[in-house]
């Protein structure tokens, strides 16, 4: 199976187009109403805090439980995004040319930094405190899960094979049966490997949503990432190592439960009519398979669905007669429609920078979102010489595949936060520059990304190409230069670009690490923006977003889509 | 004239779950000489590939002795090259590029490579191909840089793994007569060569000798000297009379051994079974029942009639003879009074006679029937019936028999099979 970056590689062209501006604008404009209209919620927020968390090993079960459900709810949600979102975006071009660039910037936006303004709206939301933290928490899980897998939906959708849309059509499917039988489909083993994904991406954020401090006012729900947190502020290292093993159950079970019968039984779907070579299995999904309650209790849903598809929308027929007057019409309307929003937002834009902002501002921001940058740049480069050659040794032996890929999937879902207790100590025993060594921070987690990128690309290898190779007697450097790197190298762009894009949102959490009462700060966007998160200072906060979401776009158009388009033409095997 | 490549007592096996052993090559014994074309030729899971693979290097026999130019093999020699089934391009090279690695491993100078490179790509019929990606080329010029590729490095033996196989069949003619005449005329800088194939006219066509090989496990089972001189003319009846050769040879040892297990009056399930499916098997017979056929053919002659190679041709012919829809008989295969009636019969007549012959041909069809029909529930599951064959066959050969089984019986409607709940039962699906 192909694996698309999640990030937009559709088209190959470097410059933006005017929809990029547009989203660009939108976006933007939406986070400063969002963090203004928070602005004036922080204060009625300090009488609900301070709810005590106590270490104690018999609660943990129960809070590894709600951050369990906390990644489920938050998964529906995507889901439910992802079925809404890419498929208007993929099935309506017109709305289509304005989602996509949305979806682009959307992803660039790192929200971990966003996370104070989002709470405190969610608060101001709902009468029952609680229940708004908890939005909050789901909300930001949500984000971190939903755009890369609304991508590969959507990716998925515009490459449907025209003959088995032409099929549906003759029998005459209407577009609702179109899309469950054979659009959704066919579009679901990528959408489930991004789910995987998405749910390893997940705990970042639910470790450090859980927990968060706005201005004075700190907030904890019940759960792991609370957990973290209080143990990382009392330098409780046995609660830091029994939080580890809460989490490594959690995975497991979600692994066991859900992922591998879900990946056993989307094999269903592979549009190859080849038999892979070893067919995905699963316990749990023959349990499943062979459980009558289960049967019992979708038969129902089946059922409705079944008779949902014999609807046809009562316009049948006479669409197409009308179709052409409507869309000029309704052209017209769009394009209005777009043009007052923009300008309402670039209004806001405008008016909320005049009023907070200095051009100094700005340049500090941009300043040290360069320092992130190259902080980002050289970790990547450094993770990539590490992780490719050992991608590569592991990936041509299938054995050791096995053992390794689980592996590096797990550790991708470790958050930075669950290492502070060792690089904290280390940098004040030895009195180390925290602008360096706080680095390897930033890709701790999404390092693993291309490990296991790179390990897919070399157990995909034909092995008639590695035969050839050893038969002409090519060994060593020449054997990494002309067969083994270039081999891999679509595989690791789509790596490097995932573990970018999460190094980026990492460096909130790992510019700034404490253990105790021993907090370090690294120069650079993301102590900026985790900063003004502590001190409650939105405009620095929103300054902060907008400026890495910005670096995030431009990195993304001038190095990783033109480098995957290379990789895609010249070392693509076919 | 020189001995270039001896193999002597080789066997080799690979190892299968459960610390079982599978054996692909047992006792093969080989020699090249000098200007020398041999070709192994046998059936798919013979172990020729394998055989090449250990005359490369690429893998160690378990026992054995293979010896290049007079010392062992025990790695990749440099003297021997080989030319893929599937090109094996290197598809982020250029066509230069990729003829050149060969010399690169050599660490040659950059001037003597380029000049080597493009006089192996003039030789080849490359010419003007020099900058142009593998994706870029068609299979026929595809597999001329394979060719490229190998010649280049002046190798004294030139191996060949079904090197045409990939190709359509003018293209592959086209391919087959200008490496046919580059070699006869002493161009190529190659002492030997070796090819592996399933196709009978190719290994005619183009070796001095033709080993063949039987399957499971492989071994030499008999050799054949092909004296024509070269060019070869297909038509000429010298030509058409080593095809027949090879074809009885090839048939009768099969057909021997089935008729035995036949005769043997046997009842074991764990008989082993190819899997072809009903489809292919109506297909043949009705070729057969048609004229000129009316009934019986030569083998090498409805197989060239049907576009069907010999793997694919052998086994449809045996399950014939298993199903006793016809006989084959030296390289002969005539419709059995059965046969006739399943080719002048309607779908349901067929499926009538298809599912009494299965009853009583074939033991696992009748005992999966047997075992549903005395349980109340009247189903079973697939692990029911894959532990019992594993105690007397290998598990790939049990999954294999039970897959035939139930493609001839779906057919057949003796039985249907859920494939999602693993699941033999009696009842058609609603």
């Amino acid at each position: 199976m192909k694996i698309l970056p999640p990030v937009s590689i559709e088209a190959r062209r470097l410059l933006p187009s005017r929809w990029d501006l547009l989203a660009a604008v939108l976006v933007l404009g939406f986070i400063i109403a969002f963090a203004d209209a928070s602005r004036f919620l922080v204060r009625p927020l300090s009488s609900i805090t301070g709810h005590a968390l106590f270490l104690n090993v018999w609660d943990l079960p129960g809070y590894a439980l709600r951050t369990g459900l906390r990644m489920l709810i938050a998964m529906g949600v995507s889901l439910a995004f992802t079925f809404s979102y890419a498929t208007w975006a993929a099935k309506n071009p017109r709305a289509g040319s304005l989602l996509v660039p949305l979806l682009d910037i959307l992803q660039s936006v790192p929200i971990l930094g966003f996370l104070s303004v989002t709470v405190v709206w969610f608060l101001s939301l709902s009468p029952g405190r609680v229940l708004g933290a908890e939005l909050a928490c789901v909300f930001t899980i949500f984000t971190g899960q939903a755009w890369n897998m609304a991508f590969s939906f959507y990716q998925s959708l515009r490459t449907v094979p025209p003959e088995l849309e032409e099929a549906g059509r003759m029998f005459g499917l209407s577009a609702w049966a179109r899309f469950w039988r054979i659009e959704a489909p066919f579009a679901t083993p990528p959408l489930i490997w991004n789910m995987m994904m998405s749910m390893s991406g997940g705990w970042f954020f639910v470790t450090v949503s859980e927990a968060i401090s706005v201005g004075n006012t700190d907030i904890a729900l019940p759960g792991i990432g609370s957990w973290i947190a209080v143990a990382i502020a009392q330098k409780n290292l046995p609660a830091i190592f029994e939080a580890i093993l809460a989490m490594l159950v959690v995975i497991l079970i979600y692994d066991q439960l859900l992922f591998r019968p879900l990946v056993a039984w989307a094999d269903r779907f592979r549009i190859d009519n080849e038999q892979s070579e070893d067919q995905p299995e699963s316990w749990a999904l023959n349990v499943y398979r062979r459980s009558r309650l289960l049967d019992l209790m979708t038969k129902p849903f089946e059922q409705m669905m079944r008779w949902s598809y014999h609807w046809q929308p009562p316009s049948f027929g006479l669409r197409a007669a009308t179709r052409e007057v409507d869309s000029r019409v309704a052209d017209i309307l769009w394009y209005v429609l777009l043009g007052l929003l923009s300008l309402y937002a670039a209004f806001r834009i405008y008016g909320f920078a005049h009023d907070n902002l200095a051009w100094s501002d700005l340049g500090t921001a941009v300043g040290l979102g360069f320092l992130t940058l190259l902080r980002v740049m050289v970790l990547i480069a450094i993770a990539s010489l590490i992780w490719t050659p050992v991608g590569v040794y592991v990936g041509l032996r299938p054995r050791l595949t096995q053992i390794v890929q689980p592996v590096a999937q797990f550790l991708a879902a470790f958050p930075n936060n669950l290492l502070f207790p060792l690089v904290v100590s280390l940098i004040v025993l030895w009195d180390l520059n925290p602008d360096i060594w706080l680095s390897p921070l930033i890709v701790l987690g999404t390092q693993w990304y291309i490990l296991f990128n790179v390990i897919a690309g070399a157990s995909t290898m034909p092995k008639e190409l590695r035969d050839a190779a050893e038969n002409f007697g090519v060994h060593g450097w020449l054997w990494w230069r002309k067969v083994a790197l270039p081999a891999v190298f679509p595989y690791y762009v789509t790596g490097a670009i995932t573990a970018s894009g999460g190094a980026w949102n990492a460096s909130v959490l790992a510019e700034v690490a404490s253990w105790g009462k021993t907090t370090l700060h690294a120069h650079g966007l993301g102590a900026y923006i985790s900063d003004a998160t502590a001190t409650g200072d939105f405009r620095r906060v929103v300054l902060g977003i907008a400026v890495m979401s910005f670096f995030v776009v431009v990195v993304n158009r001038i190095l990783w889509r033109p480098l995957y388009w290379y990789a895609e033409r010249k070392y693509r095997l076919t | 004239m020189a001995e270039l490549l001896n193999v002597e007592h080789v066997r080799r096996t690979f190892p299968r779950g459960g610390g079982e052993e599978l054996l692909v090559l047992d006792d093969v014994n080989l020699t090249l000489r000098e200007g020398e074309v041999v070709g192994l030729l046998g059936r798919s899971g013979s172990g020729k590939s394998t055989l090449l693979r250990l005359i490369a290097g690429l893998s160690q026999p378990q026992g054995g002795n293979l010896s290049y130019m007079g010392t062992p093999i025990q790695g990749p020699v440099q003297g021997v090259a080989m030319v893929f089934q599937s090109f094996a391009l290197f598809p982020w090279l250029t066509v230069l590029e990729n003829v050149q690695l060969g010399l690169e491993a050599l660490n040659l100078p950059p001037r003597e490579m380029r000049e080597r490179a493009l006089a192996a790509i003039d030789l080849i019929g490359l010419d003007g191909y020099e900058s142009a990606y593998p994706r870029e080329l068609s299979g026929g010029m595809r597999q001329r840089v394979g060719f490229a590729r190998a010649v280049v490095v002046h190798p004294n033996i030139l191996l060949m793994d079904e090197p045409f196989s990939a190709l359509d069949v003018l293209t592959a003619e086209n391919l087959r007569t200008d490496l046919v005449e580059l070699w006869g005329n002493g161009k190529l800088p190659i002492k030997g060569i070796i090819l592996v194939t399933h196709n009978i006219e190719e290994a005619v066509l183009m070796c001095d000798r033709v080993l063949l090989f039987s399957s499971n496990p492989g071994r030499v089972a008999s050799e054949i000297r092909i004296d024509l001189p070269q060019p070869r003319d297909r038509t000429s009846p010298a030509f058409e009379d080593y095809v027949d050769r090879i074809y009885v040879e090839m048939t009768a040892r099969r057909v021997e051994r089935m008729r035995q297990i036949q005769t043997q009056g046997t009842t074991s399930i764990a008989m082993p079974l190819v899997h072809v499916s009903p489809n292919q098997i109506s297909g043949l017979v009705e070729a057969l029942a048609a004229p000129p056929y009316n009934g019986k053919a030569d083998l090498p002659d409805i197989a060239y009639e049907q576009e069907l190679e010999v793997d694919e041709l052998f086994p449809v012919a045996e399950a014939m003879q298993l199903l006793r829809l016809a006989d084959v008989e030296g390289g002969d295969i005539k419709l059995t009074h059965m046969g006739k009636r399943f080719a002048d019969g309607e779908l349901n007549e067929r499926k009538e006679i298809f599912s009494r012959s299965l009853m009583s041909n074939v033991p696992l069809a009748a005992h999966i029937r047997k075992v549903l029909d005395e349980r109340a529930s009247h189903n079973a599951p697939k692990t029911r019936f894959l532990d019992e064959l594993e105690d007397h066959m290998a598990e790939d050969a049990a999954e294999e028999a039970l897959k035939t089984v139930v493609s001839w019986a779906r057919f057949a409607e003796l039985f249907s099979y859920d494939d999602d709940a693993a699941l033999f039962s009696l009842e058609n699906p609603t």
